[in-house]
């Protein structure tokens, strides 16, 4: 899970990292507020989880709060690589000599953490690590060790930031360690990290990852309530494993690799998934009528299309699963066209089950290639 | 023969007494697996479907003559009961839980690595299967028979698509290795044992979005593997930036799509299929005509 700059700089401050300070601001007369009990030069940035923000003039300066005000209302609800700046960060304007990279992130090639760092922060690190490789540096961290003050300070070193400030900087990619670790982060990244005119280190930009897997540690930490009451959101809600995409065959299945899978035989015969949608090796009723119904609600759906191979669930209880949530659906069943592929153990036996139940929306082809040709003709016939 | 798991494996089940512990126990009894022990703390001494159970996976080591476990136990539970297996010095780990925190699949790894005595698989799998012999996961048995192609993939379901489509062939192992962004075996390591395994054939290979293990393992198998394979990966429709699923399968700006995974293993003459059934087919020809 992607934080918002404000959120990271929020874990930065619990663990000690100096940051510049400021507030969150969602209408441009909190921005004015902000700036006015800050009484000096802000910077008024959009809070939005896509970089690139300064170029799409995402980030401004002002020098006192009827600015604050005014910037923040061109940048509220500004779009940003389809991102929508709900928020804006009012932070103190920052004075600063030389801006540096530091990142912590898992590597997973290697099964192991990595360390980045460079003396070339402030701009595209991508664009950095290709024209100019060696002045990236790249340190692997140890699990069972971490990053004590010595591996800190080997970071600075092979780094080559300026030796007067490795003191500093080593306490401060230690703290972002303890970010990294205490908060279960999988990506602590500071661009820039900034050398202020006054001789201090701090996280001028923050970019934190959160594993979604630790929440259980974490149970204060609903970050994104998200907006509005989209698919995902409901699917979420009914703890799916949904992902909305932009075509109108629905898709239903069951394992993430299948479901992955099912997209992709979709687009090559000639249609567009309207989503990713994997209900599991159980494929219960209950779920089976939860995502059906997400995706039946989905206004671009033309067609739908369950693919479910019988490993542990054999095919008959999948069908069983099928026909209890057509019935549970009701007249919402009978929008558009199903089609199902049964596959595996037992897949007679579940596809007469289907065919006995004779439900009007429903037609069956036995492979996968072949259901997704009949999904994608099927889109095409209603429109 | 086989990878990693033989008729001789002999498997304890961390948290055999839990619901997922025991049914998929019964599953694997009855799949041929030699199943010695259970553990689950505090429950030492009892028996489990006719199964000895045991407080810590040592005294079940030294008892039973165990030498592989499956983790059968929630998230939370899941670094201690790893850290617990491969201190006692387990030689194979299936860690068959989803929902690891990376941070703990970390740092059981790195213990693992030092301790160069443990083989882990997964976390986020479903384990491995030698047909008609052993099976420690929860891959299910009936879908196929035993004989001389190896399989390797992240996903459960496409493993159990590919073992069916080519049940007259028969497998001699397929090894799901898991869908997290961090695993214990890789598809090299799969892909080195098959090599070597006198009892596989040929190679079948599944991958999908995210990271670049299947770029990796094609460098490999142009400079190591000369049995042939076919491969297959999922994904080409994912957009960037969503995870699909498998925590690990994700496209992050241009890194991890399925095309650049289809055309590194294309380059060393890997035939990809478009579709599973395609993939099983193009296994089929290649079988058919040796």
């Amino acid at each position: 899970m992607d934080l918002y700059e404000h959120q990271a700089k929020e874990l930065f401050a619990r663990h000690g990292v100096p940051i510049p300070g400021g507030a969150v601001a969602t209408t441009p007369a909190e921005a004015g507020a902000i700036a006015t009990e800050l009484a000096m030069p802000v910077v008024v940035k959009a809070q939005v989880k896509v970089g690139g923000r300064g170029k799409a003039g995402g980030i401004k300066v002002a020098p006192g709060p009827a600015t604050a005000e005014e910037e923040a209302r061109a940048i509220l609800g500004m779009d940003i690589k389809g991102h929508i700046a709900h928020s804006v960060l009012v932070e103190p304007a920052t004075v600063l000599v030389e801006e540096y990279y530091a990142a912590f992130l898992v590597d997973r090639a290697n099964g192991a953490f990595l360390a980045m760092a460079s003396a070339q922060g402030g701009m595209d690190i991508e664009e950095v690590a290709a024209t100019s490789p060696e002045a990236l540096v790249r340190l692997p961290i140890d699990p069972l060790t971490g990053v004590d003050q010595r591996t800190a300070r080997l970071i600075a070193e092979r780094a080559q930031l300026p030796e007067e400030i490795h003191a500093e900087i080593a306490d401060v990619l230690v703290r972002l360690w303890r970010v990294m670790v205490e908060e279960d982060a999988v990506l602590v990244e500071v661009n820039p990290l900034a050398r202020t005119a006054d001789g201090r280190v701090i996280a001028l930009d923050g970019k934190v990852t959160l594993d979604e897997n630790a929440s259980f540690r974490h149970p204060a930490g609903d970050a994104d309530p998200g907006h509005g009451d989209d698919l995902e959101s409901r699917a979420k809600a009914k703890g799916l494993n949904y992902v909305k995409l932009d075509g109108e065959v629905g898709v239903i299945g069951n394992g993430a690799g299948l479901v992955m899978s099912t997209l992709d035989v979709v687009a090559q015969a000639g249609a567009r998934p309207a989503n990713f949608l994997d209900i599991g090796g159980g494929a219960s009723a209950q779920i089976m009528a939860d995502g059906l119904g997400i995706i039946l609600s989905d206004p671009d759906v033309k067609s739908v299309l369950v693919n479910v191979f019988g490993g542990i669930t054999a095919c008959d209880a999948v069908a069983d699963g099928i026909v209890a949530a057509l019935d549970s659906l009701g007249e919402r069943g009978h929008g558009h066209p199903i089609v199902v592929r049964l596959d595996g153990n037992n897949a007679e036996a579940g596809r007469l089950i289907l065919s006995r139940a004779a439900h009007p929306s429903v037609r069956q082809v036995p492979t996968m290639d072949g259901a997704a040709e009949e999904a994608a003709r099927l889109t095409r016939s209603a429109a | 023969m086989a990878i990693f798991l033989t008729k001789d494996s002999r498997v304890l089940v961390q948290g055999m007494t839990g619901a997922e512990g025991t049914r998929h126990t019964t599953r694997m009894v009855a799949a041929g697996t030699t199943v010695v022990a259970g553990v689950t703390p505090g429950k030492g001494g009892s028996t489990h479907q006719g199964i000895p159970v045991f407080s810590g996976v040592g005294e079940a080591m030294e008892a039973t003559g165990a030498d592989v476990s499956v983790v059968f136990v929630p998230p939370r539970f899941a670094k201690g009961a790893v850290l617990e297996a491969v201190d006692a010095g387990i030689g194979l780990c299936v860690v068959i839980t989803e929902g690891v925190p990376v941070h703990d699949t970390l740092t059981f790894l790195a213990r693992a690595r030092a301790s160069g005595r443990t083989r882990i698989i997964g976390p986020n799998c479903p384990g491995l299967i030698t047909p008609g012999f052993s099976n420690a996961g929860i891959i299910p048995a009936d879908i196929t028979t035993p004989g001389r192609i190896g399989l390797v993939s992240k996903s459960g379901t496409l493993t159990y698509q590919l073992m069916y489509e080519l049940r007259d062939f028969g497998f001699s192992t397929a090894v799901g290795i898991g869908g997290d962004p961090v695993i214990g075996t890789t598809h090299i390591d799969a892909l080195q044992a098959f090599q070597e395994d006198p009892g596989t054939d040929a190679i079948v290979m599944i991958g999908e979005i995210g990271g670049d293990a299947e770029e990796r393992a094609a460098a490999y198998i142009e400079q190591h593997v000369s049995k042939p394979v076919v491969a297959y990966v999922a994904g080409f429709t994912a957009p960037e930036g969503k995870t699909m699923g498998h925590a690990g399968a994700i496209v992050s700006g241009s890194a991890g799509t399925a095309q650049a995974k289809k055309e590194a293993l294309e380059k060393v003459g890997v035939r990809v299929g478009k579709t599973p059934s395609e993939t099983a087919r193009l296994m089929r020809s290649l079988l058919e005509s040796s």
